[in-house]
């Protein structure tokens, strides 16, 4: 019988081969759901990861979809490295774009330089009010912060449906529910002309490198490292575990709500009930997946970024349902976690009970 | 007393799925599994259950796929959180995520189909009881499952020897082992409960409350039993308490609407989850109940033999 045995230190080695095994593992599962879909699991595999990304254009849109998971998961990161279980970058993503909409909204006809940082900080602050929330409910009331931000996400996506629904309602769309056109002033810059890549990709990546700062350079980090291994410890140290959350939410609701208002004033340019396909909670597997370190995260987040454009691929090309995109994301985090668990432990050969043999003996002497 | 009767009757329905799931969860918790994975496995038993149902033109077969669905699903969630010892928290998270994706793909095929429910069925005699007979025995056959299993639940942990050995295991794990019991083995037993149970509250909400599949149809009711069950205190008939309160504030944007209250139905659908918050701030003016009544060992993973 099989055996977990914890190991002595932890696997340095498994702790970077695990994503990379657990993507083997996801592809492998594709090909085995391709060909029980009758379908060619080679050509599914190619719509899949490689077509969407082998010119410019899909590249942009690859960085596209990047900026936004990008965003979101470095300031989920700063969250977990404290253990701070914060599930609301939807919700603070879903306020940023509402929040950044509302003074949009109000300066269409304006012109100037000023507009686009007054509407993106619009976005942020509504990010870092609704990330307060949890915030102060955490240490203040000791609420759970997976269910309060939970809520949270569900609520504010339901302050966004009101607001296309009335107040934003743009009066001459068809009775559409979606705002009005922002003004040009409004606009994200392109980063390659020609293609919908915009200034947002360079935010997230700025957003990496700064988490990388923080976490290898600055007292902060440091403190947010050890109240997330122990608390005890951190509390002996004198580190506030209070202060420390507030700034953990309001960093993590600083990022998700800038990628919020980057992705209204970016490809959108209006404000839709549907301006998140679940960035916020994609972000979640990319943090995991990038092991909480800035690296990491910008290569799971091209990796999570290639599954959204490889299912609406499959979906033109294959006639394959959309849904494809969130079973993938699912099957990842999943292998991933059970590949993590040999970060910790091993498998051995249980020894069997009666009379060991001396092979056994000197293995275990060996072991020990 | 009629809109009495009939909001009463619409809180109890809208409360069925809270009360199923979350008392899957309850027997789950108190065996020290916190299983974050509701509402992945309340997506995989809606849709499961839809779709065999559509299939197979029975009903009694969509509830059972829908219940092997959960399941199925809880069970890969124990392998990761109980026999690997994962982080509960990152296994329900992916849980979830995995559901969210699997019951999105599974239903692709069949959004926009319909079936027929499960449609009321009165109990001689007990509904004849004014008001409650109407409220609690004039309803569809999974509601009165509900009530079953609140029952069946509360006397598992209250009088029988299983619920004793159920809350060793997550009280004190260690203690439990050393007395001879499988921890491992109860917290399978109670994980597959809770996985059973939420398949059969996703059911709920795909052959009975609105019988069509959805994405994400659950709208987050799995997390609403998971605070519930927080909110109870781990008990039973505090659930059941719960349930129906959280049924009634799914439901007024109905009942406003209805006397001619002109309020957005997108803000008033956000009621549910204040609620929730509001009831967890509630829960933390008395944090000392919350201590006493948590299952000790609840979300730390065991590994025998240490």
């Amino acid at each position: 019988m099989l055996l977990l045995e914890r190991r002595p230190v932890d696997s340095t080695l498994m702790r970077w081969t695990s994503p990379v095994l657990a993507l083997v593992l996801t592809v492998i599962t594709g090909f085995v759901l391709f060909m029980a879909m009758g379908k060619d699991p080679v050509e599914g595999l190619t719509f899949f990861f490689i077509t969407p990304v082998s010119d410019l254009i899909g590249l942009a849109e690859l960085g596209l979809k990047m900026a936004p998971l990008l965003l979101c998961a470095a300031g989920l990161t700063v969250c977990y490295r404290a253990k701070l279980w914060n599930i609301g970058a939807e919700g603070h993503f879903l306020m940023g774009a509402l929040g950044a909409s509302v003074v949009a909204v109000q300066l269409v006809d304006v012109s100037g330089f000023w507009v686009l940082p007054v509407v993106l900080v619009a976005g942020i602050v509504a990010g870092m009010l609704w990330a307060a929330i949890a915030a102060g409910l955490k240490t203040h009331l000791n609420c759970n912060e997976i269910l309060t931000t939970i809520m949270l996400n569900y609520i504010a996506l339901n302050l966004l449906l009101y607001a296309v629904h009335g107040p934003l309602k743009d009066p001459y769309g068809f009775g559409f529910p979606q705002s009005v056109m922002f003004g040009d002033a409004a606009l994200l810059p392109d980063l390659i002309p020609g293609t919908r890549l915009h200034l947002g990709l360079a935010f997230g990546l700025l957003a990496a490198v700064s988490v990388w700062v923080l976490f290898a350079r600055s007292f902060i980090g440091f403190q947010l490292n050890v109240v997330g291994q122990d608390q005890r410890a951190a509390a002996f140290a004198g580190f506030s575990a209070r202060r420390l959350t507030w700034f953990a939410f309001l960093v993590g609701g600083a990022t998700a709500g800038l990628a919020g208002a980057s992705e209204v004033t970016g490809p959108i340019g209006q404000l839709v009930p549907q301006v998140s396909p679940g960035y916020g909670y994609t972000a979640i597997i990319v943090v995991f997946l990038g092991r909480m370190h800035a690296l990491g995260i910008i290569a799971a987040s091209a990796l999570l970024a290639l599954t959204f454009i490889g299912g609406e691929m499959l979906q033109i090309a294959m006639n394959m349902p959309k849904a494809i995109t969130g079973l993938f994301q699912g099957l990842l985090l999943f292998y991933l976690l059970t590949c993590d668990a040999f970060i910790h432990y091993r498998i051995r050969l249980k020894q069997p009970a009666i009379k060991p043999t001396p092979k056994a003996v000197t293995a275990a002497t060996q072991e020990s | 007393m009629e809109l009495l009767i009939n909001v009463l009757a619409a809180t109890v329905v809208a409360g069925t799925p809270l009360l199923l799931a979350a008392l899957g969860e309850l027997i789950c918790e108190r065996s020290g599994v916190l299983n974050l994975g509701q509402e992945g496995m309340m997506l995989m038993g809606a849709v499961a259950g839809f779709v065999a149902t559509l299939t197979s033109g029975s009903l009694v077969v969509g509830v059972a796929a829908a219940i092997l669905a959960g399941i199925a699903m809880s069970l890969l969630f124990a392998f990761m959180a109980v026999t690997l010892a994962a982080n509960q928290y990152a296994a329900g998270l992916a849980l979830t995520i995995f559901g969210i994706g699997l019951s999105a793909f599974v239903g692709a095929g069949f959004v926009g189909e319909s079936i027929d429910g499960f449609s009321r069925v009165a109990i001689p005699l007990l509904s004849d009881i004014p008001l409650i007979g109407r409220v609690l025995f004039d309803q569809d056959p999974l509601v009165y499952m509900s009530l079953v299993a609140f029952v069946a639940v509360w006397v598992f942990l209250r009088h029988t020897r299983g619920g004793l050995l159920l809350r060793a295991v997550g009280e004190d794990p260690e203690a439990a082992n050393a007395n001879g019991l499988k921890v491992l083995v109860v917290r399978y037993l109670a994980v597959a409960f809770g996985g059973g149970m939420a398949g059969l509250a996703g059911a709920y909400l795909s052959l009975a409350y609105t019988p069509m599949w959805t994405e994400n149809m659950t709208a987050g009711r799995g997390w609403i039993a998971l605070a519930l069950v927080v909110f109870a205190t781990w008990r039973p008939e505090r659930v059941v308490l719960g349930a129906y309160l959280f049924g009634a504030a799914s439901i007024l944007h109905l009942v406003l609407q209805g006397l001619g209250w002109n309020i957005s139905t997108e803000l008033l659908a956000m009621l549910p989850y204040v609620v929730t918050i509001l009831m967890l701030v509630l829960l933390s003016f008395n944090p000392a109940r919350t201590r006493l009544n948590t299952p000790l060992s609840l979300g730390q993973p065991y590994r025998p033999g240490r």
